[in-house]
């Protein structure tokens, strides 16, 4: 990159601008076409927006660490599996319960089952393989696809002998929505999420040192082993979390994780971290305003996300910017 | 090339065993004695050949795809599932749903075989473009890619409520095999062959692009042939029965662990052993849970994701 234009675009002001942005968003969001009472209005929408920004932080500080240590542009976490364990903990509940006893389930014992079961899966995995001698993160993620495929074989199959109109239930619920998001999960989440970003602020310039490699992080005195641990524990927190809140979302990471190395030039991640949240909550807070209002598509903000980071995702790979 | 021919009936044997195994009964004794009632034989005509003759070819063809794109990707864990070749094939056959719905499985087949063509193009181009290539990045990258074609697929099967044709690609099943819904595959029966005769074509281009050429051979080309051969043999097996996780992968990978990599000597075995696991693998989804049956997707999603555990996580994994 030419020295003149890293002076050009320096972090702090597209750091400015991007928070501007984000803020705009979601007063625009919270304000348009309001009628009725604004107390009303603020809660219902204020709900929405808080389930949004939460899911693009999360997302987004998990996709940006994860990229780290793993140095490699093109991987989200989720390909690890948790979208797949996500589904197939869905199909088994409606195969097993039926749709009417899962929609009347309590939110907060589902929640609760649902993080549960995807730390344990991910805990499993780190351990087994961490702990047994073999130290690659590349086979770490090998198995866990194979899992996830695993996993989608058992749901393909759960849903086979589901009836069609429940198989609706299901499907809804395989596609992430911002629409039910219960009141009391968020306050339990952004709790959950603001515990492990305090102890994940003190780490911050530790994430530097290892986007440099292995090898060269090892030479800086890091404990390698333990940081990656560290990293992927909480990686696998803000992953369950917000899959658990919200549902599966694959490429929105990807897409956030690259905008922000496109716009901030600088690696140190107290710059990087910032600038992925906030383009994901543009992203996210933006793109629900758009469909909303110009659209008037309602719950498939997700899918279209999905859709437009997957052509990103093709787009950056054919260009060949991978490292 | 002698033990070839009692595996060859092994797997002889495991088909006519596929042909008794199912809800609607056989009297084998009347069928011996060479007096079946109409009944019998209209099942075994209509239901039970077909099936077991979709099992051989499928599984046979899927396992020879295998092979020729992991010499040709020039890695042992590439697999039409792990290219993005399936992915792009479910595209294809979504789309042609639902722009052209009427027109005939042949031409849907072939339209599916051209997206997975793009597909598995794409990916090779990709890998290119990655400079270290780890052994594990290959699917890693192919599995992503796979994964974009998937969301791509599902954004367009949500919006026009296809989602149960795509999950019914997504999974292999034979039951709905019968007279007149499987011959499809004898077009990739066709393509295996061509395999046969184009096969030490295919060990050569596993070597890379440069000793190829040396050697004077058209690299692009034995690309291209090898690339169409797996397209169109995925999309006819997708078209018929639906995506068999892993047997490309795993298939090869035993072979190979127990042959080498000389592609005209393991073929003869790539094709037998694909066969074979995926009669066997039917045949245990129809006894399991008899009278109902659990489908071969399943089955080789399970028994597959083991036996791909064990390959990754052999102690000298990197060697394969």
């Amino acid at each position: 990159m030419p020295p003149d234009r890293s002076r050009l675009l320096r972090p702090q002001p597209v750091l400015a601008l991007l928070a501007v942005l984000a803020v705009a968003c979601i007063v625009v969001f919270m304000t348009i076409d309001a009628r009725g009472k604004w107390s009303f209005v603020l809660t219902f929408r204020g709900t929405k927006v808080a389930a949004m920004v939460l899911v693009a932080y999360a997302v987004a500080v998990s996709t940006v660490l994860f990229q780290t240590i793993t140095s490699n542009r093109i991987l989200t976490p989720s390909v690890m599996g948790f979208d797949l364990l996500y589904r197939l903990i869905q199909s088994a509940l409606v195969a097993g319960l039926g749709a009417g006893a899962v929609v009347q389930l309590d939110p907060r014992l589902r929640f609760g089952c649902e993080v549960a079961a995807m730390l344990l899966f991910s805990g499993l995995l780190y351990r087994w393989l961490f702990f047994g001698g073999r130290r690659s993160l590349h086979l770490l993620m090998l198995v866990g696809i194979v899992f996830g495929v695993l996993f989608r074989s058992l749901t393909a199959f759960l849903q086979r002998i589901i009836d069609p109109n429940e198989f609706l239930v299901v499907q809804d619920r395989m596609f992430a929505s911002f629409n039910r998001v219960d009141g009391s999960l968020l306050a339990v989440s952004a709790v959950i999420v603001l515990a492990v970003s305090v102890v994940g602020w003190r780490w911050i310039r530790t994430f530097d040192v290892l986007a440099l490699g292995r090898e060269a992080a090892i030479n800086l005195g890091i404990d390698h082993q333990r940081a990656v641990m560290g990293i992927l524990v909480l990686v696998a927190i803000l992953v369950s979390v917000s899959t658990a809140l919200v549902g599966p979302v694959t490429f929105f990471g990807l897409l956030v994780a690259n905008l922000a190395y496109l716009l901030i030039r600088s690696h140190q991640h107290r710059f990087i971290l910032p600038a992925a949240v906030l383009v994901a909550v543009v992203t996210l807070v933006g793109g629900q305003l758009v469909l909303e209002r110009v659209f008037a598509f309602n719950s498939a903000l997700s899918i279209v996300i999905e859709f437009v980071g997957g052509l990103f995702f093709l787009f950056i790979l054919v260009r060949g910017s991978t490292r | 090339m002698r033990p070839l021919i009692p595996a060859a009936a092994a797997v002889g044997a495991l088909a006519v065993a596929s042909l008794f195994i199912g809800v609607g009964d056989l009297p084998v004794g009347a069928l011996l004695a060479g007096a079946p009632s109409d009944e019998a034989v209209q099942l075994l005509l209509v239901s039970r050949i077909p099936r077991t003759l979709a099992l051989v070819l499928a599984g046979a063809a899927m396992a020879v795809s295998g092979l020729i794109l992991q010499m040709l990707a020039r890695n042992k864990f590439v697999e039409p599932s792990t290219a993005g070749t399936s992915e792009s094939a479910i595209f294809g056959m979504t789309l042609t749903t639902l722009l052209l719905p009427d027109i005939p499985v042949l031409a849907r087949m072939l339209v599916a075989g051209g997206f997975a063509l793009g597909g598995t193009g794409l990916f090779l181009a990709i890998l290119r473009q990655v400079p270290l290539r780890s052994p594990l990045v290959v699917p890693l990258v192919g599995i992503m890619l796979g994964g974009v074609i998937t969301a791509m697929t599902e954004f367009i099967a949500y919006r026009y409520d296809l989602m149960q044709s795509v999950r019914a690609w997504e999974t292999g099943d034979f039951s709905g095999v019968l007279r007149g819904r499987y011959e499809l595959l004898w077009i990739g029966f066709v393509l295996t062959g061509m395999a046969y005769v184009a096969a030490d074509r295919f060990t050569v281009a596993g070597l890379g692009q440069d000793f190829t050429t040396n050697l004077g051979l058209n690299y692009r080309r034995v690309l291209s042939l090898g690339l169409t051969i797996v397209s169109l043999v995925t999309a006819a097996v997708i078209a018929t029965c639906g995506m068999i996780p892993f047997l490309g992968l795993i298939v090869p990978n035993v072979v190979s662990l127990l042959l080498g990599d000389n592609m005209r000597r393991s073929l003869p075995w790539v094709t037998l052993l694909g066969a074979g696991l995926v009669l066997a693998c039917d045949m245990l989804g129809r006894i399991v849970i008899h009278p109902y049956e659990i489908p071969i997707g399943t089955m080789m999603g399970v028994i597959g994701s083991g036996l791909f555990l064990y390959l990754l996580l052999r102690k000298n994994s990197h060697a394969a």
